[in-house]
């Protein structure tokens, strides 16, 4: 549906971290802050104590919409993009979608869980809804 | 307020507009030649005048078709401009160019400073090619679209859409009042010969137009065009030698406090038009309620409705019920909004558009779509996601 990454030293943990089904994002030990996307040092603190944590991969719909506009030839459409966000701190999102279930049926305020989907070397992380 | 080199001391001298058209048979460079040309002699000003040009973002053809045709090297060649200051790029507010070309003449690096804005993205699009979707190729994505193009978020329209939904969730606000920023635009749109769309647009219409991305309708989108916009900022020393009423710039601001992203924002409806509107206000003794008129970007409807909220027109969460029935923002209600048809109908000109509206109303000249009154105090602004800038222009 998408293009795929560009892998780099900041960014491929986070987006290979679906092999073992787990979603990660940087944790900051001293602040107990995540941050996303990765950087090169905490923004609170600018410690460099930072690692990849893993997460719940639970979350909340924060924002959605239907994309009904078939942007380039083959891409099928409608599909449902989300903003989740994510259960560990507040403010602490990802933009994905949702290409499991039916786009009429995502509602702000859904309870969802990230699943991992290998595009070449890369796993996305989409979500469903929760049980 | 006596900061001597501060945006108080410069003026908009002239402005200029090519034809603006959805396919134009000319070039990016010459419609931008005419739009310089229109501009100067707005101005009583001749070309050995000009001594600067600012423009944003700087020419991208080659990674955005359409999007930025024109270099300053461009233009500078192809009227053998002498040019004491230039400046332009892409990491830096969209209103950069006004903004950095009021430092430049309040600071004396230059006298008289091009600003232009040139698109050509109806043409590109009819090549095939829409500079306003990344990611369509096959090469894999780096930088801040790695975290939305992947996932098929390969438009705007889709970033500001889902920023749209959570705004209608949180507030209230309807589609019936969204739509009225589309139904304002065109309404006036059809008063002003220069607009792309002119055709009526009923509330029936809106409600039963094809969507785009949820909640955001087509007439929500702005419509691209082929056309070049252009100002000229001088010190308010030369204002007694200009043809033209100037226009004094008398607050203006671009700031960036928030994330640079569309999912991180602390709170994901306010946005940087907040900021803006701010720091606006605080290099000025004027305030919301002296403003006469405003051109607020509206690239997408949606973001109209931030910058009422952001630039201080109404609360927080208010805007959609501010403009419900679409009689306060009407050209004869108490906050006229996109006097000429705003990029929703009279077409993308990507910023600059909305000060050449705002100039031409404050001066008495926009003719067939002329506000009644005398009109002394406009705002506009440029962005309103995740970059915005704001201006505030006087007449004396």
């Amino acid at each position: 549906m998408g293009p795929v990454p560009e892998l780099d030293e900041l960014n491929e943990f986070f987006w290979t971290s679906g092999a073992d089904g787990k979603l990660r994002m940087q944790y900051c030990d001293d602040c107990q802050y995540w941050q996303h996307p990765p950087s090169v040092c905490c923004r609170k603190c600018l410690g460099e104590g930072i690692a990849p944590r893993e997460l719940s991969g639970e979350g909340t719909v924060a924002a959605v919409t239907i994309n009904r506009m078939p942007w380039m030839p083959g891409l099928k459409v409608p599909y449902v993009l989300v903003i989740v966000e994510l259960d560990e701190q507040p403010g602490l999102r990802l933009t994905s979608a949702m290409p499991s279930v039916d786009p009429e049926q995502v509602a702000i305020g859904d309870r969802v869980k990230v699943w991992f989907e290998q595009r070449e070397d890369v796993w996305m992380p989409f979500f469903a809804p929760l049980a | 307020m006596s900061n001597p080199y501060s945006e108080k001391q410069c003026v908009i001298s002239g402005v200029g507009q090519s034809e603006i058209g959805r396919r134009l048979p000319r070039s990016g460079l010459q419609l931008t030649v005419d739009a310089v040309k229109k501009a100067l002699d707005d101005a009583g000003l001749k070309r050995e005048d000009i001594d600067g040009v600012s423009s944003w973002p700087g020419q991208m053809q080659n990674s955005a078709p359409g999007f930025s045709p024109v270099s300053i090297t461009d233009l500078r060649e192809a009227m053998d401009l002498k040019l004491s200051w230039y400046n332009a790029g892409i990491e830096s507010t969209q209103m950069s160019a006004i903004i950095n070309a009021c430092m430049a003449v309040a600071s004396g690096q230059a006298r008289h400073v091009i600003c232009f804005r040139t698109m050509t993205e109806a043409s590109s699009m009819a090549k095939g090619t829409r500079s306003s979707v990344q990611g369509t190729g096959s090469q894999r994505i780096s930088g801040p679209f790695q975290w939305q193009l992947p996932f098929g978020a390969f438009s705007a329209s889709s970033w500001a859409a889902l920023i749209a939904s959570r705004y209608m969730h949180e507030f209230g606000a309807s589609r019936e009042q969204l739509a009225q920023i589309a139904l304002n635009a065109r309404r006036n749109a059809q008063l002003n010969e220069r607009a792309v769309y002119r055709d009526p647009l009923s509330m029936e219409d809106y409600l039963s137009a094809r969507m785009i991305s949820d909640p955001l309708c087509l007439f929500d989108c702005d419509v691209p065009i082929d056309g070049s916009t252009v100002l000229i900022i001088s010190h308010k020393d030369c204002a007694p030698d200009l043809k033209a009423t100037p226009i004094h710039i008398e607050s203006v601001a671009g700031p960036l406090y928030g994330r640079d992203s569309w999912d991180q924002q602390d709170d994901l409806t306010r946005f940087c038009a907040e900021d803006a509107g701010k720091m606006l206000w605080s290099r000025t003794d004027f305030s919301p309620k002296d403003v006469d008129f405003a051109e607020l970007y509206d690239g997408f409807s949606f973001l109209t409705l931030l910058w009422l909220e952001g630039l201080g027109f109404c609360g927080r969460g208010e805007a959609a019920a501010f403009v419900e029935g679409g009689q306060r923002i009407a050209r004869d209600g108490e906050l006229p909004l996109a006097t000429h048809g705003g990029q929703l109908s009279a077409g993308r000109t990507h910023g600059l558009g909305y000060f050449h509206e705002a100039v031409k109303q404050l001066r008495g000249e926009a003719g067939s779509h002329q506000l009644a009154g005398d009109r002394k105090l406009a705002v506009v602004s440029n962005g309103g996601g995740n970059l915005a800038g704001a201006a505030l222009l006087r007449k004396d």
